[in-house]
């Protein structure tokens, strides 16, 4: 056991959680948005609609993130039009071509999330809000949206824990995140039980850390 | 089309060859995964404290870990612990592990993990009752466990080992890196000589989907299989 490699990678490991966790939340944040979307289109009544919606999170969710990653990172460019449009300037980043990977991908796990939750609530709810005189519009931002959330809390959390280890395969496209250095350590030292206690560790803390904050907002929002 | 074409002049052959490679990789890590949740589902449900520790600590880490990480540490240090085991019954010479062994094993250790949880729950929503009727027909051991309980959480554990086997499924991906020739390792390969990413891997997407696609089919059907009589 090299004790001195373990304590020498440390900080450049911790220096590459910083753009894990930038990964992280800025897809996150993007993610919900897309998710929200396309669990209300979910719900519409219109089959072409809600079929669009089915088919974006079924292919999502059927397919591995790395190619997802891929196509847009290495497929993408290799469409001229793209290469002349504004969108080249976002396009030819790695970086934002992950975030468009993850936020893609976790947009399809939590439009499923949060259309499970919108289709658990009980009818009863909606239905005292509108004897009450409440509107439509009110009711779904008041009522549905917000328990909504609450019931999704658990399975979103996970869910948060999944795209935390899926921003690893940011590596594969020459970002230097938590992994892709690890990688790079234990490529150039030949020391990969080190290297990995060290990384694997901050990522079980990070793990550790959103579960319990998961866990908190469920308590402090939960009905009873 | 033509890129797809068998024999030379195409990529066809290539990838139907790896997308068998992906099924043989995906099926062979969802056995060692069954083999891991063997051993670590008993020491979860273990009154022992030490025996649970170490159960809870295996799937702790693993779920908390991203997959690629396990995988560059088995990939990277796989060699040499082999290595270090034979030197121990006097075998010095250089080993290689083979790729594909690498890669079953490393998303088996993976897959292993969440079959584990899904038998620990099967097993525990189990009623008591059924535990105690086994015990009260006088059946041994044996007979409890493979006549009574394993059915019972075969029907439990089916609609969780399908997602598992999905999340197995998928994971394979990732073993490209160590250089297997699986869907994503082919893609890379014809795509660089081919210029044409877009397409080869489009195609890749397409060839997961439909092996998404026609394992839930057949799942589905296990499904119902094991709950005849519900």
């Amino acid at each position: 056991m090299d004790i001195e490699l373990m304590v020498s990678s440390f900080p450049k490991l911790l220096g590459a959680t910083v753009i894990t966790l930038k990964l992280l939340s800025v897809s996150l944040v993007i993610g919900l948005f897309i998710g929200l979307i396309f669990a209300i289109l979910r719900l519409n009544k219109n089959i072409f609609i809600n079929r669009f919606a089915y088919g974006y999170s079924y292919i999502f969710r059927g397919t591995p993130l790395l190619v997802q990653i891929f196509i847009i990172y290495f497929g993408l460019g290799q469409i001229e039009y793209l290469r002349s449009t504004v969108l080249w300037v976002i396009l030819k980043e790695p970086y934002w071509c992950a975030i468009i990977a993850f936020a893609l991908n976790t947009g399809a796990y939590t439009s499923e999330i949060l259309r499970s939750a919108f289709q658990t609530i009980k009818p009863g709810l909606i239905e005292a809000g509108k004897s009450l005189g409440i509107s439509n519009k009110i009711i779904f931002y008041k009522i549905q949206i917000p328990i909504a959330i609450r019931q999704s809390l658990p399975a979103y959390g996970n869910e948060i824990i999944l795209m935390m280890k899926g921003t690893s395969l940011a590596s594969t496209v020459t970002l230097m995140d938590l992994t892709g250095v690890a990688k790079y350590i234990i490529s150039t030292t030949f020391k990969p039980v080190e290297v990995f206690i060290v990384a694997g560790g901050i990522y079980l803390f990070m793990t550790f850390i959103i579960h319990n904050a998961i866990k908190y907002l469920e308590k402090k929002y939960s009905f009873n | 089309m033509e890129l797809l074409a068998f024999g030379d002049t195409g990529w066809g052959d290539e990838l139907f060859y790896a997308t068998l490679m992906t099924i043989a990789v995906s099926i062979t890590a969802m056995l060692i995964g069954f083999l891991f949740a063997l051993i670590f589902t008993p020491l979860k449900l273990s009154k022992n404290k030490f025996l649970n520790l170490i159960a809870n600590s295996y799937t702790t880490v693993i779920r908390g870990v991203p997959e690629l990480l396990v995988i560059y540490l088995l990939f990277f240090g796989g060699t040499g612990a082999v290595m270090y085991v034979a030197s121990i019954f006097g075998y010095n010479e250089y080993i290689e592990i083979n790729a594909f062994i690498t890669g079953a094993f490393s998303i088996g250790i993976i897959s292993g993990a969440y079959s584990t949880e899904v038998f620990r729950g099967a097993i525990q929503s189990i009623d008591k009752g059924q535990f105690e009727a086994a015990n009260v027909l006088g059946l041994n051991k044996f007979g409890k466990f493979f006549k009574i309980i394993l059915p019972q959480t075969l029907r439990l554990a089916i609609p969780n080992l399908s997602n598992v086997w999905q999340i197995t499924l998928k994971d394979t991906s990732l073993i490209s890196v160590t250089g297997l020739v699986e869907i994503m390792r082919q893609s890379y390969i014809a795509a660089g000589s081919t210029r044409d990413p877009l397409f080869f891997y489009s195609f890749a997407a397409v060839l997961y989907l439909l092996l998404t696609f026609l394992s839930m089919k057949l799942i589905n059907k296990l499904e119902v299989r094991y709950s005849r009589g519900y």
